[in-house]
């Protein structure tokens, strides 16, 4: 695709389970280190062959959840607000993201108050609106002053199901008119926001999205999700995209996919401003 | 007594939701259904709202903006809604405790200092509501930190290192039109008309007064001579007899010429059955002063046998409270008469505690000063043949005062017939 287009990725040289912040993790059910390298080298290589320039932060030792750059920031334009992490054992990414964004020449703002915000993982554009995850990661409250912050109108999304800790793992704005959801992650005000603000979404099945298939990553009209969710790729198909799969269950372990593995550094596909 | 009174003024609208605080909530309230959502929330919990204001944001990206007022039955479920529609942004508004300045000169308030109304008030302590008591308009707020109290503490009685409210940080204002929409006389929402139906309100004044003398509330009269010129003053003996009048504040000249009509038949000189001028009749006011001066007072002059009818004779047989205040053009005064006018304040504010519903007749400054001590929420009604009076009590704050223009006879006559109406009815 187009030759601007640039990814944030972590290599997981220090990925694992350490603890558990989220219903997937379990310390019991550790990672298979040498297959997770295999999937995020498999995944790497994927976006490139779409065009995609992929960049990296260095890993670092003790912070295993690096690899999922999607929580970085929220990224406008050439301003990235950085996350908060809700969780202490988060916290420390902070700056190592803030360093690898700056060194990036984006402008890294910091959130405007005293509130916990995931970056991407609960903020995504999808047409001129930021969507936006909270109860689970992010508070409302920081959303809609990110929103003011920015400019763009912020539209704030309930996540009431613990396994859909993050927006991106039930939502997936694909252009600025469209988007991959899966309607139980969201309660009924949720869905009527989407439903109405969203001109065509794409209901993902229940089974489909316990594969993290809303985590997908979109480049142009390339979508690369996780194996197993084909009811999804028909409909990817039908709509004209052409989704792509690849095993990331070494990573499903942790509460992430292909998306929480990247972070557009040049604004995600979906958004307005962009196109 | 504040908190007897603040369930008092909830007791007409919602008598459980008496914990309250304001949220706010910003940004795309209204297309993210975040605005419904918390008012949902808050109704889902038990609670109830009132929203005080809303700003919509002109273009896709302005944001908007909701001051909600948030209700409940007790703190405790207050918490919980407060806790559940955070979540969703709702936070509330209160920036912080109030600001207490030690007034530095006694009788003084300090520079900038909170200036009350007569609507009730909450003042933020240690991050809670407190209620203030003795709520009354153009007062300071006083606090007492031990027992963590506050009320509201006229100028003159302010003693140094007093700690008193300074700025509006950490204050709200309950406006009335939310604790009490079912008002007794709602219907009759404007002030002052020679052109409403007298009927329906005398019957409404009449349903108060039956209700207070069986145990709901106090009554207070404030009166002025007119009542005794007009040949009223048997309705009040009436009224007095009947028990529903349970407090009488006047003026040195209601009482004598009460008096004068008692011992002489006569009010200012005129004889009240025959509207004819009695010989020497200017002087009977003066005489019957001098009397009751003699007797030592009013009461002394019942005792003895000196004055046996009347409005102030019936006072002292029924056991009904008076307070008289005295004027600079007062004759005498009866010694009764309070001469002093702090001190009048101080007796008045002293007795009005708990009263519930005020009938002003025919008197305009004694109104006014009345009216300037009752909370908002004590129902008032004014008559007077004279508009203005009304138009200056509404003028001067008392704003919550239903004003009859009409002449005081026939209006006390109608009150009588009604109040016999009710009796009967109930036996």
């Amino acid at each position: 695709m187009s030759s601007s287009t640039h990814i944030l990725m972590c290599p997981p040289d220090h990925y694992g389970i350490h603890y558990e912040i989220n219903p997937w993790m379990s310390t019991e059910r550790q990672t298979d280190h040498g297959e997770a390298v295999k999937q995020w080298q498999k995944l790497r290589e994927l976006l490139v062959t779409t065009g995609a320039t992929i960049d990296e932060v260095p890993p670092v030792e003790g912070l295993p959840d690096l690899v999922f750059t999607a929580n970085a920031a929220v990224i406008f334009q050439r301003q990235a607000v950085l996350a908060r992490f809700k969780h202490s054992q988060r916290q420390g990414e902070e700056s190592h993201f803030r360093r690898c964004l700056e060194s990036h020449g984006l402008e890294v703002i910091e959130t405007p108050g005293d509130f916990s915000f995931e970056g991407a993982g609960d903020a995504l554009f999808c047409g001129e609106t930021l969507f936006a995850g909270y109860r689970m990661r992010s508070d409302a409250t920081g959303q809609q002053e990110i929103g003011a912050l920015l400019g763009v109108r912020v539209l704030p999304l309930e996540l009431v199901d613990p396994y859909y800790y993050h927006l991106d793992t039930c939502f997936c704005p694909l252009s600025p008119n469209e988007a991959i959801y899966f309607p139980g992650a969201f309660d009924e005000y949720g869905r009527r926001v989407l439903e109405e603000h969203v001109p065509h979404l794409i209901p993902v099945e229940e089974i489909e999205a316990r594969r993290f298939a809303c985590n997908a990553v979109v480049v142009g009209k390339t979508v690369v999700t996780n194996h197993g969710c084909p009811c999804l790729h028909a409909d990817l198909q039908d709509r004209g995209y052409a989704p792509v799969e690849t095993p990331l269950d070494e990573f499903v372990k942790a509460g992430g996919s292909a998306k929480c593995l990247t972070l557009r550094l040049d604004g995600e596909e979906a958004t307005d401003w962009k196109n | 007594m504040s908190a007897k009174r603040k369930s008092d003024a909830n007791s007409a609208t919602e008598p459980a939701h008496n914990s309250i605080e304001e949220v706010e909530v910003r940004g795309h309230i209204i297309d993210s259904l975040i605005l419904p959502k918390v008012l949902d929330c808050i109704t889902a919990g038990g609670g109830s709202f009132h929203i005080n204001n809303v700003t919509i944001g002109h273009d896709r990206t302005d944001p908007s903006y909701a001051a909600i007022e948030v209700r409940a039955a007790s703190d405790s479920e207050l918490e919980e809604i407060l806790a559940q529609i955070a979540d969703h942004g709702a936070v509330p508004t209160a920036g912080g405790d109030c600001r207490l300045v030690e007034a530095d000169i006694t009788g003084t308030f300090p520079e900038g200092f909170y200036s009350t109304t007569n609507q009730r008030t909450e003042i933020r302590l240690d991050e809670k509501w407190l209620p203030i008591a003795d709520q009354e308009m153009d007062c300071g707020v006083t606090v007492d930190l031990k027992s963590s109290t506050a009320r509201c503490v006229p100028m003159s009685d302010v003693k140094k290192g007093l700690p008193i409210v300074v700025g509006h940080l950490g204050t709200r204002v309950f406006p009335l039109e939310r604790v009490e929409q079912d008002h007794a006389f709602a219907f009759m929402n404007s002030a002052v008309s020679t052109e409403k139906p007298k009927g329906v309100v005398i019957r409404q004044i009449a349903k108060q007064m039956f209700e207070n003398r069986a145990g709901k509330g106090k009554t207070l009269l404030v009166g002025g001579p007119a009542i005794v010129h007009t040949g009223s003053g048997a309705l009040i003996c009436e009224l007095l007899r009947g028990g529903y009048v349970h407090k009488l504040f006047a003026g040195n000249a209601l009482a004598t010429h009460d008096i004068e009509q008692s011992l002489f038949g006569t009010s200012l000189g005129v004889n009240i059955q025959e509207g004819s001028l009695a010989d020497a009749g200017h002087e009977h006011h003066l005489r019957a002063i001098n009397r009751i001066r003699r007797a030592g007072s009013i009461l002394a002059a019942v005792d003895s046998g000196v004055l046996t009818s009347g409005i102030m004779y019936e006072c002292v047989k029924n056991k009904v409270e008076f307070q008289l205040a005295g004027s600079i053009r007062d004759d005498g005064p009866l010694p009764d008469v309070v001469t002093d006018a702090l001190e009048n304040q101080r007796l008045m504010r002293a007795s009005i505690h708990d009263v519930t519903f005020c009938l002003m007749v025919a008197t305009t400054l004694h109104s006014i000063a009345v009216g300037n001590l009752l909370p908002a929420w004590v129902k008032v009604v004014c008559i007077d043949i004279n508009p203005s009076t009304v138009i200056k009590l509404s003028d001067r704050g008392s704003f919550q005062t239903i004003g009859l223009v009409t002449d005081v006879e026939p209006f006390l006559r109608a009150l009588v017939a009604e109040v016999q109406r009710l009796e009967a009815a109930a036996s």
